[in-house]
């Protein structure tokens, strides 16, 4: 009898999980993708559509038109698993077996444990969340603007950098730059947590007037009075506020009794099974591993999910393990982009911001639909220590 | 007379969660007292000694011990 698989998540790392397993174990195996809404979102192009620089249909493809015909799409949502009887209870009603199960299920936002966060702030971290702030920017018309995280773990650590510097060049475009102060807020005494890429976007941002408020870890938000305030205790006065909501892990992860504090799944770095559970693997930014949740961690880690789960089900010594690799484009607006490349035992070495970059983002984004889900992309995140430097550009 | 101190384990966590989950705990301190933060993370030899200066938090003593570096603190009185 074929292997009755399960993922739960049609993002980017369940759906290219999902058709990988397909391919490998083919009739040896059933695979079902169970995931609530059936549209796959790529995240990664909220932050154009704040900017308006990206339509919001542009965004989300049916789940089902980026599966292998071969792999089942139930659209449901996930209450509960039940990992002592191999079954995932479902919404509606009803459960679904499963001998081996993937949890690609993602992070939720929580902006209601931010007082004042959700009358006061905007962000791009949802679509609905994209288009309000893109409503709010045609609006504004010069002041102060204000850019920080309301806590961490949060989605594309590089994401509130890239936004000061798309913000300065947009505001430039309007002409309000000069009635405008646009200042970052961040967790730490620098503009990124990773140094080596905080050394290489600092003095981009002096250069181009940003101001930066370090160790502001945001506490509140207070719109009667124009404020965010901070654990520090410091104060941040504004006209527009863009903050990152706080995340958690998915609710069905909390309701199984398999998160921590924060919802996030105790995962095992290298093998990517659940602990304690042979037979569950965890994904993405579900998981509690201590690396950037982003679109290219799941990427990366669907392959060797694929390879040790249809080890697990054909009897063999499993072979891959994940490495922790990472890849993120930095985008630092005048179209220059650098590129942090990493894993767990190499830190990036990020190139100086180019044209070629910005180039290869571009591509990226158009290229997402036709490669990434079905696993047809060429192999784009190189080790760090491998990295040749690219000819010199401006 | 035996002293609790608040312990704040960031064992496992990334940079910047140590220093963010230092800053949670400082809040729910009165002035002077003292806490202890506990991280496995290097990035925090550099982190929580900038972090205190810039909040005025006394480092009182840090050291490393078997891969975790815990720091003695003291919130401003």
């Amino acid at each position: 009898m074929p292997a009755r698989i399960v993922v739960l998540g049609g993002g980017v790392g369940g759906t290219l999980a999902a058709n990988l397993l397909h391919k490998e174990l083919g009739r040896n195996a059933t695979v079902t993708v169970v995931d609530p809404t059936g549209m796959h979102v790529y995240q990664s192009g909220f932050l154009y559509v704040a900017l308006g620089q990206a339509n919001g249909r542009w965004l989300s493809r049916d789940e089902r038109t980026l599966l292998y015909p071969g792999v089942e799409l139930a659209i449901e949502g996930a209450a509960r698993v039940h990992p002592d009887r191999g079954e995932v209870e479902l919404q509606r009603g009803g459960s679904l077996p499963y001998d081996y199960l993937v949890m690609a299920t993602g992070a939720r936002l929580v902006p209601e444990q931010v007082p004042g966060m959700a009358e006061g702030a905007q962000h791009f971290y949802s679509l609905e969340g994209a288009l309000r702030l893109r409503e709010e920017l045609d609006r504004f018309d010069g002041g102060k603007v204000v850019v920080g995280v309301a806590g961490i773990p949060y989605k594309c650590p590089p994401a509130p950098v890239e936004f000061v510097f798309m913000l300065e060049e947009y505001l430039r475009d309007r002409g309000i730059r000069g009635r405008s102060e646009v200042t970052l807020l961040s967790p730490l005494n620098r503009a990124f947590t990773i140094e080596s890429a905080s050394k290489v976007v600092q003095p981009i941002m002096e250069s181009r007037g940003i101001g930066l408020s370090t160790f502001f870890n945001v506490e509140t938000v207070e719109p009667a009075a124009g404020v965010v305030t901070s654990l520090e205790g410091e104060k941040a006065e504004y006209d527009l506020a863009v903050i990152v909501p706080p995340h958690r892990g998915q609710s069905v992860v909390e309701a199984s009794g398999l998160g921590d504090p924060g919802g996030w799944i105790p995962t095992d770095r290298t093998t990517l099974q659940v602990e304690g559970q042979e037979r569950i693997f965890a994904m993405g930014d579900a998981t509690n591993l201590p690396i950037s949740k982003s679109g290219s961690t799941a990427h990366f880690e669907a392959p060797v999910i694929a390879s040790r789960m249809a080890s697990l089900i054909r009897g063999t010594a499993p072979k891959e393990g994940y490495e922790g690799r990472v890849m993120c484009f930095l985008e630092t607006g005048n179209r220059r982009t650098t590129v942090l490349r990493f894993d767990y035992e190499h830190p990036p070495i990020p190139p100086k911001p180019s044209l070629h970059w910005h180039v290869a983002k571009w591509l990226f984004n158009r290229i997402y639909w036709a490669t990434v889900p079905k696993g047809r992309v060429p192999d784009i995140g190189t080790r760090p220590k491998a990295v040749p430097e690219k000819k010199k550009e401006g | 007379m035996s002293q609790t101190i608040t312990t704040v384990d960031a064992r496992g966590l990334s940079c910047p969660l140590p220093v963010v989950k230092a800053a949670q705990a400082l809040k729910l301190l009165g002035p002077g007292e003292t806490f202890e933060v506990l991280a496995t993370d290097p990035g925090s030899q550099s982190d929580i000694p900038a972090w205190c200066r810039a909040t005025g938090t006394e480092l009182v003593e840090h050291g490393e011990d078997g891969g975790v570096y815990r720091y003695l603190l003291k919130k401003k009185g």
